[in-house]
């Protein structure tokens, strides 16, 4: 019972890092229909922004997380206005394409410039494990899960009480119509890629002292299974990401400790398939007619 | 057969020919080296990756991102069965093993093709791309994890059958097949697809029994490419096959124009040369890749050739009358 809490609680810590990063697949795909591959991309870059930050200045976590959060924005702002808005009236294959092209350029610009050997995150959170009863609870895990709430919770008040947000829902419902109402779409859209790069970028931050590592790849498997976790609760709906990152973070964790450390990552796209055989839409997702 | 026909295909087979000869003539007085040998044999099989990946992304529409996958699997199932033929003493070598094996390795993947594209055709656009990226990955960590497949340690003992001219006429076959079924009656019922899925249902086309069959025969010729390359490497490893190799197959595609088969042709031939010159700068080579790939989809999202086909009668023809044939008419000439 002690073991499955302890599972349970990694499994949650892990969960909020996908659910974090998921955010930002889901939003990008709510207004603009894009699935964002070079997301995880930017969550290894705000990463390697925080450890920068880090080695230069030796600022507390908090600061450090914020200007990598920033520079992310700032980065999601320029992807998206170099490489998506010139597709926006494209067929969608180019535009998954480009996705994909961004993805790889970023990865391998990181590569070019940091060089492909890992490098050792510094203990930006200090390594005090709390004690609840004969549970032993890293500070590092507290601290993600918590952050990941708070930064959910944000982004839901932003999302529904806030006018850009209310902008947000109104161009991903209807482009041309809210055009007519005085939204200034493309603004709405890099507001839209800046919040979601900057979630990746704590997605990343937090992963990255997790495991204590960054390299340039380091984002291609967290953001494909963060992508996962965003189809699975339903692309494009924000609730649903949270639930997904939840439900794969658990699955993954428990399969490593129960069934086997390899086929986790097998299991987690075999739920993928079946979820999208069921149920295309994802758990939370409605059913669309196609017109002709 | 008519006469522009029957020329076009004399024109083609005498190219072939001519390139296949002009290759061993370069080998036999000593210019090509067994490195660039090597560097042929790896555009053949890219070629024919390509080509069959157009079938499914170009020709029928449908983004594939698990392409490796259908590779991974040809390649295990046809180095498997080379092994387990010569053990038994079937087959002891040449091409009769060579044939036999990449047959049944494409098969396997032919027949994987069908489980995955029965349920994934019934999505469309974003959500096919999504499970074929998951069927990839889920094929290459099974592979990893079976004891048969020789797991993370990679699987050696193939026999090393693959030689440029097996390599090449292979590659040719594939092309010429794939090219006559692109211009057949059940490649036009493909294309519609691809045009447009519900108006081609309309005018009575099953377009889930061509969708499963496009998808399958590009997982069959893929599962050949990796037969090859697993007869040619002797050794398999199954993280070459993991993600970025279907995209580096797709980007030869999408340069070369999604639904021009030729242009998948030139574009590997360019895009395997391309890095092997540029060995100085290895470390760039992805990042010129990738940069490459989204200046093209902003500036010329249908690819250098786009769904047009080079065609050797029409340009001879355009040189000697020197006047302009269209690149439709060309298309129309070759039917």
């Amino acid at each position: 019972m002690v073991l499955f809490l302890q599972q349970f609680i990694n499994g949650l810590s892990v969960g909020s890092i996908y659910a974090v990063i998921a955010l930002g697949y889901t939003m990008v795909y709510g207004i603009i229909r894009l699935i964002n591959f070079a997301h995880g991309e930017i969550m290894m870059m705000g990463a390697y922004f925080a450890f920068i930050t880090v080695l230069a200045s030796g600022m507390p976590f908090y600061v450090v997380l914020i200007v990598s959060m920033v520079l992310a924005a700032i980065l999601g702002i320029t992807v998206e206005t170099l490489a998506y808005r010139p597709l926006r009236k494209a067929p969608r294959i180019s535009a998954l394409i480009t996705a994909i092209g961004m993805s790889l350029f970023l990865q391998n610009l990181a590569l070019v410039i940091f060089k492909p050997e890992p490098k050792i995150m510094p203990p930006i959170i200090p390594r005090m494990p709390v004690f609840i009863g004969p549970l032993r609870i890293g500070t590092v895990t507290i601290v993600t899960i918590v952050l990941s709430i708070v930064f959910m919770v944000l982004l839901d008040f932003f999302v529904k009480k806030t006018k850009p947000g209310k902008a947000m829902r109104a161009v991903s419902e209807d482009k041309e119509a809210s055009v007519l109402m005085g939204i200034n779409v493309n603004r709405t859209i890099s507001i839209t890629f800046a919040i979601g790069s900057a979630l990746g970028a704590l997605g990343g931050v937090l992963y990255s002292v997790s495991y204590t590592q960054v390299f340039p790849t380091m984002g291609v498997m967290p953001g494909l299974k963060a992508f996962v976790a965003a189809v699975l609760g339903g692309i494009g709906i924000i609730p649903g990401a949270m639930l997904g990152g939840f439900v794969i973070g658990m699955v993954e964790t428990l399969t490593k400790a129960y069934i086997s450390s390899q086929l986790s990552d097998a299991i987690v796209f075999g739920l993928l398939i079946v979820v999208l055989l069921f149920k295309p839409t994802g758990i939370l997702g409605k059913n669309e007619k196609e017109k002709v | 057969m008519t006469k522009v026909n029957f020329k076009s295909y004399l024109f083609n087979i005498v190219a072939i020919l001519s390139v296949f000869v002009l290759i061993q003539i370069l080998i036999a007085n000593g210019t090509l080296s067994r490195y660039y040998v090597s560097i042929l044999i790896f555009i053949c099989i890219n070629i024919i990756l390509a080509t069959s990946l157009n079938l499914a992304t170009g020709f029928l529409g449908q983004l594939t991102l698990g392409h490796a996958g259908f590779m991974a699997v040809g390649a295990y199932g046809s180095a498997l069965t080379a092994i387990y033929l010569r053990s038994n003493d079937i087959l002891t070598g040449g091409i009769g093993l060579l044939l036999v094996s990449i047959i049944v390795g494409g098969l396997f993947a032919g027949i994987m093709g069908i489980v995955i594209g029965v349920p994934a055709l019934r999505l469309r656009g974003d959500y096919l791309a999504i499970i074929t990226l998951g069927f990839g990955e889920v094929i290459r960590v099974v592979i990893n994890n079976l004891a048969f497949t020789g797991g993370a340690k990679g699987l050696t003992g193939i026999p090393r059958l693959v030689n440029i001219s097996n390599a090449f006429w292979i590659m040719a076959f594939v092309v010429t097949v794939l090219y006559t079924l692109t211009n057949s009656r059940q490649g036009r019922a493909i294309i519609s697809i691809r045009e447009d899925e519900i108006a081609a249902e309309a005018v009575g086309i099953q377009t889930t029994r061509y969708k499963v069959m496009g998808f399958a025969i590009a997982a069959f010729f893929a599962g050949i490419g990796g037969g090859l390359y697993a007869h040619f490497i002797a050794f398999l490893d199954p993280n070459t096959f993991n993600f970025m190799r279907s995209v580096e197959i797709l980007v030869i595609v999408v340069l070369g124009g999604m639904g021009s088969l030729t242009g998948s042709v030139m574009s590997a031939v360019v895009l395997t040369i391309l890095p092997e010159a540029l060995r100085d700068f290895a470390i760039y080579r992805l990042l010129i890749y990738s940069g490459l790939l989204v200046v093209m989809m902003i500036f010329r999202p249908q690819g250098i050739f786009g769904t047009t086909e080079f065609s050797l009668a029409g340009a001879i023809k355009k040189l000697r009358y020197n006047q302009i044939v269209s690149p439709r008419k060309k298309v129309k000439e070759d039917d």
